[in-house]
């Protein structure tokens, strides 16, 4: 098979998607085709079929899960071009990539970053295979928003440290191998007192406790660590870096939040189309509730500009090869938006839209359900929508603290 | 900011040196005190012009640039900004009509005359005080036409009138048989009711049935270019305000409550700026025009709704006075979103366009 191209020529892209053709159709399992990647998310176990773990191997092989990765530590080492030609074609297939997570999302991004050598080596490779199930160590119960509060400490034993603290909203915590956090190792310094270290979540006194939410469902957990031994080699950058190193993080927490592919999928059907299903209609074939129609029209022309606005950070970043000053914008409007649709779906089935199990409920209503109360959690988690303001006031617009 | 090329770049530079050094909202001042009907400087109309401001939509072969409706927003951008008083949008609107629907021989008598500012023209369509195109009762029979337009934008400068009729759009020249009766309007720009009494009209027999439709998305989003300006414009001059404002002992900018109406405001603002440049650029692509370009309009009458009320609000009660400017911005702004479809309107529209 031919090696990654360096050079984006036309020739090139093709010889390029001819590979990845060549790839899909050798590796591909049929029966896999349009399902979506169970494994991604945090929201469920890792039951992987044969034909699941083949096609995760075959990719992570390729590095192609993590295109744009470096070559040495198992990422594809595409350009963003071919990277785009990779998602092109196995979109077309069918195909999902079968790697992700939040070693994809935040975690491997960070490492490479602020990562010494040998955490890089011992890291990233695994994420590239899809091997290592990553969860976030950051929220604590008084710390949420005012993160730099948090209190977990980890006590310097020489070449390893005691870690003894809470956690809490550790995404998918009860399905994760390794945490990355951010503990204390300085009391008296609010925020370089802060340091960033990975834990091994089958170390001796870490705990996880499944929290129910107001959904049903329990993707997010308490962690509680009782003298857990961490290895001084799971530092990342230097003691007291944390924050900083943090941040970073949180970026691309954002960025993966607002973007994804999986909001503007959902968000894809019509509204309207969906209300002339459950709603009267007149004899011009127009809702009859002209009320909730000015209601649905109003929603999707902000929808639409949301879609256009998020289109446009894409092209003024790559034109200027820097971040938009807009996507700051993105989480806090795209969470606000993708709430109001659940709203207003309900809205549209009535106590039909309000199913909790059972017959009589289609598995699209009830998931519609689950969706719109899990769906609270999405201006809350990732940097609340007051901490987007807070952001966006300061660091774009300038607006001082009060002295 | 779309990303734009580099003769994008040079026109809307030179629209905001010119908009920003020649034409400030003391231009406007002036125009008001003036107290004349037309309500424009007509020498600087015609520099507008003679900077090729007047033909950027109009095809080269008649005198134009054929630079694009994207070209057309930036301009109208930069003098949204500075509320610069001028036919410009209107001509650019009417020109667009006759680009479209024109014979070949109306395109030649009328474009060149539109692009080089030696000639201006409106659209009228209207018949009452809400926009409504479905409801039009002008008729032409035997060549004369018949009707009355109501609130036409810049008539009483127009030397064509490019007017609705129930069978189609047709030019009038202005002379005998069209009357004009101002309408002061909020904005204390050029409006009029206009009637039509067996005046000679020549019909625009091309562009297809959609043509009034198809003019009237290029009014809406060439006006919500200039409403995104002076949206623009108020939210920086409040920002600006708002970090020079001491009360308490604090610059009103550090209050966390301001900082996030602030916050909302330029979330808004970027979602206005998405909608508009992309309804402009559909137009150049001609592809989905009119839901891009009702979206376009809906995002800027809701969005300057929002930000010209907020603009006085956080100013206090020097926003309230005739001496600071913000309150232009808000009386003008009301007379634009009524234009080519209020809110209301446009979510029907986009409703109908969706099929429900």
């Amino acid at each position: 098979m031919a090696t990654q191209l360096e050079a984006d020529t036309p020739t090139d892209e093709e010889a390029f998607r001819a590979e990845v053709q060549a790839f899909l159709a050798e590796n591909f399992p049929a029966e896999l085709k349009n399902k979506g990647n169970a494994l991604a998310g945090v929201d469920g176990p890792t039951d992987e079929t044969p034909a699941m773990k083949a096609w995760r191997e075959a990719v992570g092989a390729k590095g192609w899960g993590t295109p744009t990765w470096p070559k040495q530590y198992g990422g594809g080492g595409l350009t963003k071009g071919q990277a785009r030609i990779v998602d092109q074609e196995f979109a077309k297939a069918g195909a999902y990539n079968p790697i992700g997570g939040m070693g994809v999302m935040m975690f491997g991004p960070t490492l490479l970053e602020y990562g010494s050598e040998e955490q890089k080596m011992e890291h990233i490779p695994a994420i590239c295979r899809g091997e290592v199930r990553w969860c976030q160590g950051y929220s604590e119960p008084n710390a949420g928003s005012d993160l730099a509060n948090l209190q977990t400490f980890a006590e310097d034993k020489g070449d390893h440290y005691i870690v003894n603290g809470q956690k809490t909203w550790t995404s998918g915590g009860q399905w994760a191998d390794k945490c990355f956090a951010i503990v204390r190792t300085d009391k008296s310094d609010k925020h370089r007192g802060i340091s960033f270290l990975l834990i091994d979540m089958t170390s001796p006194g870490v705990e996880v406790r499944p929290i129910t939410m107001i959904s049903g469902t329990s993707p997010f957990c308490e962690t509680f660590f009782t003298d857990v031994k961490v290895p001084k080699k799971n530092l990342v950058g230097v003691e007291g870096q944390g924050w900083t190193i943090g941040k970073r993080l949180l970026q691309h927490e954002r960025t993966n939040i607002s973007g994804g592919g999986r909001l503007a999928s959902m968000m894809g059907q019509s509204l309207g189309d969906m209300a002339k299903k459950y709603c009267a209609t007149d004899a011009d074939g127009e809702l009859a509730d002209k009320v909730l129609r000015d209601k649905i029209a109003d929603f999707e022309i902000r929808w639409g500009s949301f879609l256009l606005t998020a289109r446009r950070a894409v092209e003024e970043s790559k034109a200027t090869g820097g971040v938009s000053e807009i996507s700051s914008v993105l989480k806090k409007v795209g969470t606000k938006l993708s709430q109001e649709r659940s709203e207003l779906l309900i809205e549209i089935r009535g106590l039909q839209g309000l199913g909790w199990e059972g017959d009589g409920f289609t598995d699209g209503e009830l998931e519609a359900v689950r969706g719109w109360l899990f769906g609270k959690a999405t201006t809350i988690y990732g940097g609340s929508t007051e901490i987007q303001n807070n952001i966006i006031a300061k660091r774009v617009l300038g607006m001082l603290d009060h002295q | 900011m779309a990303v734009l090329n580099e003769e994008q770049e040079m026109l809307r530079d030179m629209a905001r040196e010119w908009a920003v050094n020649e034409s400030p909202v003391t231009e406007f001042r002036k125009v008001r005190a003036s107290g004349e009907p037309e309500a424009f400087n007509r020498d600087a109309y015609a520099t507008m012009a003679q900077m090729g401001w007047a033909g950027i939509i109009v095809p080269e072969a008649h005198g134009g640039s054929d630079f694009g409706y994207m070209s057309a927003g930036l301009v109208f951008e930069e003098l949204g900004k500075t509320l610069t008083a001028s036919p410009l949008l209107a001509t650019t609107i009417a020109a667009s009509a006759i680009a479209l629907g024109g014979s070949e021989e109306q395109k030649a008598r009328w474009l060149p005359k539109l692009a080089s500012g030696e000639a201006i023209a409106t659209l009228a369509v209207d018949e009452g005080a809400a926009h409504d195109p479905a409801a039009i009762e002008t008729s032409v029979s035997g060549g004369k036409i018949s009707g009355k337009k109501t609130f036409v934008h810049e008539a009483h400068g127009a030397d064509l009138f490019v007017v609705a009729a129930k069978d189609g759009l047709y030019l009038v020249e202005n002379g005998a048989g069209v009357t004009l009766t101002t309408r002061k309007l909020t904005d204390q720009r050029s409006h009029a009711d206009v009637t039509f009494d067996g005046a000679a009209a020549d019909k625009l027999a091309g562009g297809g049935d959609s043509l009034l439709d198809d003019v009237l998305d290029r009014a809406r989003v060439l006006t919500a270019a200039e409403m995104l300006g002076m949206a623009q414009q108020v939210f920086d001059v409040t920002l600006e305000y708002l970090k020079q404002r001491v009360q308490f002992n604090q610059v009103l900018a550090s209050f966390q409550a301001l900082q996030h109406r602030m916050a909302d405001l330029f979330a808004d603002l970027a979602q206005m700026r998405s909608a508009v440049e992309a309804g402009l650029q559909a137009v150049d692509s001609g592809f989905g025009v009119a839901r891009a370009a009702t979206i376009a309009k809906a995002e800027a009458n809701r969005v300057l709704h929002t930000i010209s009320n907020q603009g006085i609000q956080l100013h206090g009660g020097i926003g309230m006075t005739d001496e600071y400017d913000v309150g232009f911005y808000l009386k003008r702004a009301r007379v634009l979103e009524a234009s080519w479809g209020s809110s209301s309107f446009l979510k029907d529209r986009y409703a109908s366009l969706g099929g429900y």
